[in-house]
């Protein structure tokens, strides 16, 4: 690839330079715009991750403590609802997308800059009714399942108003994705040269614009049947409860996909830099998301294998299920296989990055066990499915995110951080993130339910090994995020290139200028060229 | 003038569409009253999205983005259909 290094001034703050709250909440900075994100989503993330830790605090003891019932569903309910909607959801699409699309492919800006902005502003509307409405309180845990959310005085009418307001957020900043990937790439870079962060973000749009549609009318529909007494979901009302679940989940599951697909997109950039090897798999790789993105709106079904779905649509959905491991195992085979006979280094971006190729196995391969039909009716709704669903999400993209932004903080702030300190951090969260989340499968094979405010006493000792993990996780998170902010003022000023990396984000300057390159650059070849004498004469 | 003439055409089509739609909606036909005004309805939005959105002077790309999630609603329209017919 064309060397297009355009090194800045000592003192340049590049897109940073402008100050004043105009300057961010008016701009048009693609750049910017991904900073607001990273904001929000994390100060979503520290809040919905201090309620975890109270949900588990009172955990740690079988009986009534700490709250009363009512207020621990309230609790779960909101945990789920920020986390998923406001935090892991726009985590990495909306936020490191926004920031890298453009840099990667080697343009100046998306290609809708204003209804950029404007996905943001909408995105804050709907946190303000959504937020608004989750502390009225709201008790019917993230899924909102009719017929208790048609009935219950919770004011589920507007929340689904401010969920409605996200999901337009969502379609409009995969819409600008899908257009900007089409259109403007830099001159050379044909779509096998692309990244394969962009291949993943590229197949995330395409199920943020297809999917979320459908969440929307549900949610619609849901406000229709509180408000006029109109019978879709509610029986009383000759509606079908089932239909709520089949709406909700043709959008939700594949959006687990907008939620995997990008940290799967950022590990196959952070894998071949550290392992000084070209990308194995490429093509296998690329195809897999949009596989992923593809087979994901076939396999909805597998939520609701107890719910009283016909047994046929419960088989078909479980076989159909098993073929989304197919396209996953390609990606983590091709990525076992860059890293074969690679030079290894162990920065904290590339440990967070084979921690998710780790836990996401295992996340991943018990996901099979709840796909097929008979090992479900047994976990299913047990503490099984929250330690399957905690290791591919948090597990999965936290650590995907994580491993984003080290590997990119120099980058985005034109600042190096402490690698001690990351690495001190990662060690933490990784043991935290275990200990607190491996007892749950245990539980719930043993058969502990989830949602509830109180256990048998059997399953005591593993609730106090998880809670007391959840402390160890949630330290290290402090110090991963101290690290940040300590490095943001006071940080080594970052060279362009810190992990000497092929692709075009690095050939800027750090922190990018106001429109990403003095010059846009022209692509020779693919960006995964590690390891061969070209590469090894380059300047970093 | 001529530019908009099938604008015009579009339109004046649109009107007479709505037109059979409230006729229709005094004949009964039993079982087939929703499928003839969804169909009619279908008609309608098809022209908008042709002449309007400009759908029939755009590139395959673009075509096949509008035309796929149509793929995506009768996968949502048979995965539901079938758990509601050989539920019991």
């Amino acid at each position: 690839m064309a060397d297009h290094a355009t090194s800045s001034l000592p003192g340049d703050r590049g897109y940073l330079s402008e100050q004043g709250w105009r300057s961010w909440a008016l701009t048009m900075d693609h750049k910017r715009i991904g900073v607001m994100y990273i904001w929000t989503t994390l100060g979503f993330f520290v809040v919905a991750g201090i309620l975890a830790l109270l949900l588990r605090l009172k955990l740690l003891v079988p009986g009534p403590a700490l709250f009363s019932d009512h207020t621990y569903n309230v609790l779960f309910t909101m945990h789920g609802a920020m986390i998923i909607f406001l935090f892991i959801i726009p985590a990495i699409p909306s936020a490191l997308g926004n920031f890298f699309i453009p840099l990667l492919i080697g343009c100046r800006d998306v290609a809708f800059p204003r209804l950029n902005l404007f996905s943001y502003w909408i995105f804050v509307a709907g946190i303000l009714v959504t937020v608004g409405t989750l502390v009225a309180p709201m008790d019917t845990g993230w899924t909102f399942y009719t017929p208790y959310s048609t009935r219950t005085s919770a004011a589920v009418t507007s929340l689904s108003f401010g969920l409605f307001l996200i999901g337009m957020s969502s379609i409009l900043t995969g819409l600008n994705f899908i257009v900007t990937i089409h259109t403007m790439r830099a001159p050379g870079m044909s779509w096998y040269r692309m990244p394969l962060f962009i291949w993943a973000m590229y197949a995330t749009s395409v199920i943020q614009v297809l999917s979320t549609p459908v969440i929307g009318i549900t949610f619609l529909l849901l406000a229709a049947e509180r408000v006029f007494g109109i019978g879709i979901f509610d029986p009383a009302k000759g509606g079908d409860p089932l239909l709520f679940q089949h709406f909700f989940w043709f959008y939700s599951h594949p959006v687990v996909y907008v939620m995997i697909l990008p940290a799967m997109g950022i590990v196959s950039e952070v894998v071949p830099v550290f392992a000084r090897k070209p990308i194995f798999g490429y093509k296998a790789i690329a195809y897999s998301a949009l596989a992923i993105a593809f087979i994901g709106f076939l396999v909805w079904g597998h939520h609701m294998f107890v719910s009283g779905m016909s047994t046929i649509s419960g088989v078909i959905f479980s076989f159909l299920t098993f073929f989304v491991a197919v396209p996953t195992g390609i990606k983590i085979f091709n990525w076992i296989a860059t890293l074969y006979k690679g030079s290894i280094s162990f920065d904290s971006p590339m440990l967070y990055a084979l921690s998710f190729i780790f836990l996401f196995i295992i996340g991943g391969l018990t996901g099979l066990f709840l796909g097929s039909l008979a090992t479900d009716v047994h976990v299913h709704d047990t503490y099984f499915l929250v330690a399957h669903f905690h290791y591919t999400m948090m597990g999965g993209t936290v650590m995907g995110l994580f491993a984003g932004l080290h590997y990119w903080f120099p980058k985005m702030t034109g600042r190096m951080f402490n690698e001690t300190w990351a690495k001190n951090a990662w060690w933490l969260v990784v043991a935290g993130f275990n200990i607190t989340f491996f007892p749950m499968f245990i539980l719930g094979m043993q058969g502990m339910p989830r949602r509830y405010a109180e256990y048998p006493a059997k399953y005591q000792p593993l609730n106090v090994v998880a809670t007391v993990g959840s402390w160890f996780l949630a330290l290290g998170v402090i110090i991963m995020f101290a690290n940040f902010v300590r490095s943001l003022r006071n940080g080594e000023p970052a060279p362009d290139n810190p992990w000497r990396g092929l692709t075009l984000e690095w050939q800027t300057s750090s922190p990018p200028p106001e429109e990403n390159f003095h010059e846009i650059p022209t692509v020779t070849d693919w960006p995964y060229g590690y390891g061969n004498r070209n590469e090894a004469s380059r300047d970093h | 003038m001529a530019a908009y003439k099938i604008y015009f055409v579009a339109w004046s089509t649109l009107l007479v569409l709505t037109a059979v739609t409230v006729a229709v909606s005094y004949l009964n036909l039993g079982l087939w009253n929703a499928s003839v005004a969804l169909a009619i309805a279908s008609l309608k939005a098809g022209l908008v999205a042709l002449y309007f959105m400009h759908l029939r002077h755009e590139i395959k790309l673009v075509l096949g983005f509008a035309v796929f999630p149509f793929l995506i609603l009768g996968l949502i329209l048979v995965g539901t259909l079938i758990d509601a017919i050989y539920r019991f």
